[in-house]
């Protein structure tokens, strides 16, 4: 399959544990403050032992923040919050003129509630379970913000939310909708802290993507989406649109469950394709916003696969769960949130806390932001379990 | 969904049926004789026979029965390696969900076997597909709901209609738990029909070819409409955006008990597949394995029709590829 027709970017917005919006994530990213901490809102025993990245307020700040009463999974709340203010940003006037949906994603659905009814030997409320399935928070965000042509949700692991952004512009592309609000949400629960602690992958320190003696990754939360529109919707704004989706690339690694292949071959094909589609050459990346979890495998295997498509040619790189933390199935929208406002305001984000390189690598992260460099097309990684491989390209737009 | 998709072949596991290549129970008829209750694992085929006995040790049963429907769907169209793999599950895997959340708790959070998480994200009836056939081509899981199928389908329509891929693997699959078959009656989800389970697996392409079991002509999908005449109005502008009446219909395979199809299609002939397959939010799946069929030993236009909650209605349109 040849080039894609880049898809217009109307909107963003953000919510993680550096800020809980596009404002506060973009000052600490500029200023290197990261949002890892001790343990703070979920009710676990490893609360002081395994630090992670929550966003800064509880449930009920979260509620107010989203102006919702009642029994709402994080989740959701997560996603409503980034969703609106993605939506809010466009200035797309007379929305309901357009046919509109949401693609959105997530790994545990509502499992911070299904949890608590657990703990009840499963004879709890029956509203905290009904809100377990990953399309229940979609759907409520969908109602909420009148999005009402199309929804759905995807769940492919860690690279569930590049997924739905993918789909998104698919769905513009093909004239089934004008607008699509797509991205990802999850929130931290015991059941995924404890899965990937039984994994033996979780740092106990702050983590340190791509750091030759890195020890695993941090746990983060929260959520991202962009606002996708067809060109018509783009005549209509009151600001000319700034930054495409120029690619999107899907493979599957087909080497293990959880384990990346030693030469990444999933992750290399993502991009091989995703620049093909986009009709770029290695070159034309200036940034890559990398998947970067800070695991031994993972690292190794995406720089593995970096090396082979881009030697000798390196654009600056960096993993921003260095920030953020892995959000899992927030990650890529989180980070394609990031790579839009790389492009927007040409920035290249710090890979916090890299000392020493990896010897199997000819190239080390960017340590500093940079601000002068003009950024014309961002990379932005997202790999899963399950093999699970995605890419997307955003680009400064040519109009 | 525009051009038309040609189903080369179908596979699935259900709970009326012990074999995914046997043909269709007849309905109403309970299976060796019992009363059909509904519950996990109703039907499920010898495993070893289709999959490696090695692998299945370490597979939950939406695993198993995912990937053998999926193998023997592959193995009935004569591809050796799809292009795509498109899975839509609602609930996902929810034994082994179940299982580490339980142990979890057991153990108070201590030191816990990762087997189970590992295997609990809802895209590892995709991957695990994937990883047995050696795909590394484009995979995707979609999880909405009464939706989660006909997202997929979707997906897998896009795919071939831009030439991404030529062959998709396409997969409705979900199972029920005892825990969740207790949880889901409180909910009232089995007030009509027994809790269901299941996988139904296609391989589609864009390209007629002579053994195909039936040519997709559209689908539709509506959410939550206002009453009985939204739906009805939503039906018949799908029937007549085809270009038919509801006279052109041979066979309708709806998951209601009918009320819609007997006012809309009066004489009509009318099967509930959901007396085959039983409840469940990737049953259309099932309906569409059922219609294909239905198309394959010569019914001219099969028209699906579900609604799923009341709030995830689907119409599919399926009819002879020779016409």
């Amino acid at each position: 399959m040849s080039k894609t027709v880049p898809v217009a970017v109307a909107g963003a917005g953000v919510i993680s544990a550096i800020g809980n919006n596009i404002r506060e994530c973009l000052a600490a990213l500029e200023s290197g403050r990261a949002g890892m901490g001790d343990i703070t809102w979920l009710d676990t025993v490893h609360r002081g032992q395994i630090p992670v990245a929550e966003v800064k307020a509880d449930n009920d700040r979260l509620k107010d923040l989203a102006g919702v009463t009642g029994v709402v999974s994080r989740t959701g709340l997560l996603s409503f919050i980034a969703a609106r203010e993605a939506l809010d940003s466009t200035g797309i006037p007379d929305l309901h003129r357009w046919r509109t949906g949401i693609v959105s994603a997530n790994t545990v659905g509502g499992m911070d509630l299904t949890e608590k009814f657990a703990f009840c030997e499963f004879r709890g409320r029956l509203r905290e379970l009904v809100q377990h399935e990953c399309g229940y928070s979609t759907e409520m965000v969908a109602t909420r913000l009148g999005l009402r042509d199309y929804q759905t949700t995807i769940s492919t692991a860690c690279s569930s939310s590049a997924n739905a952004i993918g789909f998104g512009a698919k769905l513009i592309r093909h004239g089934i909708l004008d607008v699509v609000v797509a991205g990802g949400t999850d929130a931290l629960t015991k059941f995924t802290l404890n899965g990937f602690n039984s994994l033996m992958i979780l740092d106990r320190a702050w983590c340190r993507p791509f750091d030759d003696e890195r020890q695993g990754l941090n746990l983060g939360e929260g959520a991202g989406y962009l606002v996708l529109v067809s060109d018509a919707v783009a005549a209509t704004l009151p600001a000319p649109i700034d930054c495409v989706l120029s690619g999107y690339a899907n493979a599957n690694d087909a080497y293990h469950q959880t384990a990346s292949s030693p030469d990444g071959r999933g992750s290399w094909l993502a991009m091989k394709t995703v620049l093909e589609r986009s009709g770029l050459d290695p070159a034309d990346i200036d940034y890559i916003n990398l998947h970067g979890t800070g695991t031994q495998n993972n690292d190794l295997a995406e720089g593995t696969a970096i090396r082979r498509l881009f030697d000798p040619h390196y654009p600056k790189m960096s993993s921003t769960k260095s920030f953020t933390g892995h959000t899992l199935g927030a990650s890529g929208g989180i980070e394609a949130v990031f790579s839009v406002l790389s492009v927007r305001h040409s920035l290249v984000y710090p890979n916090l806390r890299f000392h020493t390189p990896m010897p199997e690598l000819p190239f080390v992260p960017t340590t500093d932001l940079i601000r002068d460099l003009p950024i014309r097309h961002v990379l932005s990684n997202s790999f899963g379990f399950g093999g699970n491989c995605s890419s997307l390209v955003f680009s400064k737009s040519q109009s | 969904m525009n051009q038309p998709i040609y189903i080369r072949s179908v596979a699935a596991i259900s709970p009326r049926q012990s074999e995914p290549r046997q043909s269709e129970p007849r309905q109403g008829e309970p299976r060796q004789g019992e009363p059909w209750q509904g519950g996990p694992g109703q039907g499920e085929p010898d495993y070893r026979t289709l999959l490696d006995p090695k692998l299945l040790r370490r597979m939950s049963r939406i695993i198993r029965m995912g990937a053998a429907a999926a193998l023997t769907c592959l193995r009935e169209a004569g591809i050796a390696m799809p292009d795509a793999i498109v899975t839509g599950t609602a609930y996902g895997c929810l034994e082994d969900t179940g299982l580490f959340l339980k142990s979890m708790i057991e153990r108070n959070e201590a030191v816990l076997q990762p087997a189970a998480f590992i295997q609990s994200t809802h895209n590892t009836v995709g991957a695990q597909i994937a990883l047995l056939l050696g795909c590394t081509g484009y995979n995707n899981t979609f999880v909405h709901r009464g939706f989660s199928f006909e997202s997929a389908l979707l997906d897998a329509a896009l795919l071939l209609a831009d030439r991404e891929a030529e062959t998709v693997l396409l997969g409705g699959v979900d199972e029920i738990t005892e825990t969740s078959r207790e949880l889901l009656a409180r909910f009232g989800l089995y007030r009509r029909q027994v809790a269901g389970e299941g996988a139904a697996f296609f391989l589609l392409t864009g390209q007629p070819s002579s053994g195909d079991f039936a040519r997709l002509d559209g689908m539709d999908t509506f959410h939550n409409p206002k009453g009985t005449d939204a739906t009805e109005q939503r039906l018949m502008s799908f029937l007549s955006s085809k270009g038919l009446a509801p006279g052109d219909i041979d066979l309708i395979i709806s998951g209601d008990t009918g009320e819609i199809s007997a006012s809309l299609f009066p004489g009509t002939p009318n099967l509930n597949y959901k007396e085959l397959s039983g409840e469940y939010p990737t049953s259309t799946s099932f309906a569409l394995w059922l219609a294909a069929r239905r198309v394959r030993s010569g019914a001219r236009r099969v028209l699906v029709y579900n609604h799923y909650l009341g709030i995830y209605h689907s119409v599919y349109l399926l009819s002879n590829a020779d016409k």
